[in-house]
């Protein structure tokens, strides 16, 4: 318990270590926020103009003034007003947000729909040709990165069934479930291809783990079905690095898949970092970054704490 | 020598092995300019040319040879990943060496700088950094370097702090050896194997991190050519051309499997019970 406990005192200065790499390394990219904004309009702003600009945003006090500004409004609530959308920070991000939970959610359950059998599949045929033949296509989907399989996935419905996916104005969940899921299958069937080959992997080595230790054999001499012994009693066990493996990587889809909404043209959190990025929306970084590591280091504390619950031998503070 | 022989011996390290060569000569051919035509020259009459004998894997939309810009786009792609990781490597472990080695209040200062550096996804670091530098080659080797150095000083610590309390460790330091000494003799030496796992496996990830910048126009900048922007390219043109997109996009995931092949052949070389774990 000692090493969660330390891992939650941690957790604040983490994230403030985390805010001022982002508070510091936007503002040394070069140019300045009015000009990103307002494109070549900015050189027709009188000095006054430009001022009373920066004095909106706030960009006119000295570094350490905004970034107490900045940590006070975070402590309200308050990220700041983005530049390029006029709009508060935190506003923006919540309606980026549920898609990117949504994608990531369903990545995971493709990944773990797959994964999990398969590597359990290929467990229990350990070293006969079907077990080779899933560590291969395991090995390759682990390979294959997602903006590759992306092109590919558009190119074969493009030319081989003339269809596009579905594209356009993103319809959220609560509005057209069955438009959205349309929308989110193809992105979705790409970020969990990779995914589900690291759960597959994971799960069949864990289990042949599992399979070869003592209480396995116990309930095999005891008459208990293959199946049962598969399912009951070695799966659960084998879970745990799996839930962990899901955990992380699902940390790191909660920070949006930049690449892949770019490639399906998905408004999700990625994209609006890269886009605030390019438009040096600083408020809008600041937030949106802090926001997503935020959510990386919450996941990934939950892993941890899941890791001690469904192992209670893990005396994760000696370690 | 022996380590090449137990590669060969092992078959993901014998496909591994063969595929990082390849690509090795590819990239060495590709960045010494030795290609079938001049990568950068547009052969305006022959555009969107389908492959076949001259053109072996087509011409893009300006007419340039898609096979020797394949092989130039390897060598930048294998560049931004060699000195990327090499200087994450070295970075990695010295601060874990140094962090194992001196303990107390220098380990928590840099373990808790590597944690904040952990707190953000790999990607969305990398685009912060170049986002910040401007994009370009040398942007992405520095940012692909601070993203993975985190998990070279990861690597290195653990594994340090254990051998710093072993008996070998305490006999070096009763006969009088220096610190520096022990930490190179002692400590590095044995630090060898998880090194050479995780160099093999971080190229991968290297390669795989510098086409995605490149693929979003945060990388290699054009007319060099390089294999993420190759593909990017390629997507107007996917129905029409499709061979600018196939190319490309096989080079990337062939390269990344085999670093991935041979970094799971080398985990099995230099731990064999974990032979059937990781398999």
């Amino acid at each position: 318990m000692t090493y969660l406990l330390r891992r939650l005192a941690v957790f604040p200065l983490v994230l403030i270590g985390v805010s001022i790499v982002v508070f510091v390394a936007i503002r040394m990219v070069p140019g300045d926020a009015i000009t990103a904004m307002l494109g070549t309009e900015a050189g027709l702003l009188t000095p006054a103009q430009r001022e009373s600009l920066a004095a909106y945003f706030g960009i006119d006090q000295p570094w350490f003034v905004q970034y107490g500004r900045w940590l006070a409004g975070l402590l309200h609530g308050n990220l700041g007003i983005s530049s390029t959308y006029g709009k508060p920070v935190l506003e923006i991000i919540l309606e980026r947000f549920p898609l990117t939970l949504e994608l990531a959610l369903l990545s995971m359950i493709i990944a773990l729909v797959v994964g999990v059998p398969a590597g359990v599949f290929a467990a229990t045929h350990n070293e006969k040709l079907s077990d080779l033949g899933v560590r291969i296509a395991a090995m390759i989907g682990q390979s294959t990165p997602n903006f590759v399989l992306a092109l590919l996935i558009i190119y074969t419905l493009s030319a081989g069934f003339g269809v596009l996916p579905a594209m356009g104005e993103f319809s959220p969940l609560w509005q057209d479930p069955l438009r959205n899921l349309g929308q989110l299958i193809l992105p979705a069937i790409t970020l969990g291809f990779a995914f589900a080959a690291s759960v597959t992997r994971i799960s069949r080595s864990a289990m042949l783990d599992v399979l070869s230790d003592d209480y396995v054999r116990t309930a095999r001499s005891k008459g208990v079905s293959a199946r049962g012994v598969i399912w009951r009693h070695a799966l659960p066990n084998a879970l745990i690095p799996v839930v962990t493996l899901s955990g992380i990587e699902f940390g790191y889809l909660l920070g949006g898949a930049v690449i892949v909404e770019q490639i399906y043209a998905l408004p999700g959190l990625g994209r609006l970092v890269l886009d605030a990025i390019l438009q040096r929306d600083y408020a809008l970084v600041q937030g949106a970054v802090l926001f997503i590591a935020f959510n990386f280091m919450i996941v990934n504390l939950l892993v941890d704490l899941a890791y001690v619950a469904l192992d209670p031998r893990i005396r994760l503070g000696e370690q | 020598m022996r380590m090449l022989q137990a590669i060969f011996a092992h078959p993901s390290g014998r496909i591994g092995g063969f595929i990082v060569g390849l690509y090795l000569l590819l990239a060495a051919l590709g960045v010494l300019g030795l290609t079938p035509h001049n990568p950068l020259m547009q052969y305006r009459i022959d555009r969107l040319h389908a492959p076949d004998s001259t053109y072996w894997m087509g011409t893009d939309l300006f007419g340039r040879d898609v096979a020797s810009r394949l092989m130039m786009g390897i060598g930048q792609s294998f560049i931004v990943a060699f000195f990327s990781v090499a200087f994450a490597a070295l970075a990695g472990t010295v601060l874990g060496l140094a962090a194992a080695w001196f303990g107390r209040r220098w380990d928590g200062i840099v373990m808790r700088v590597m944690d904040v550096l952990l707190a953000f996804p790999a990607i969305l670091l990398a685009l912060l950094i170049v986002a910040v530098a401007g994009p370009g080659t040398w942007t992405s080797i520095v940012a692909i370097a601070i993203v993975y150095t985190p998990i070279f000083t990861r690597v290195v610590r653990g594994p340090a702090l254990s051998l710093k309390a072993r008996e070998f460790v305490d006999a070096a330091r009763t006969f009088g050896s220096s610190s520096s000494y022990i930490v190179t003799r002692h400590l590095l030496l044995n630090l060898v194997a998880p090194l050479t796992v995780q160099i093999t496996l971080a190229l991968a990830w290297a390669l795989l991190t510098e086409a995605g910048l490149s693929f979003l126009g945060l990388g290699t900048q054009p007319p060099a050519a390089s294999l993420g922007l190759m593909l990017s390219d390629s997507r107007n043109l996917m129905e029409t051309a499709p061979w600018l997109m196939i190319f490309p996009g096989l080079a990337i995931m062939i390269s990344i499997l085999g670093f991935n092949l041979l970094g799971d052949a080398l985990r099995d070389i230099f731990d064999p019970r974990m032979r059937r774990a990781i398999a």
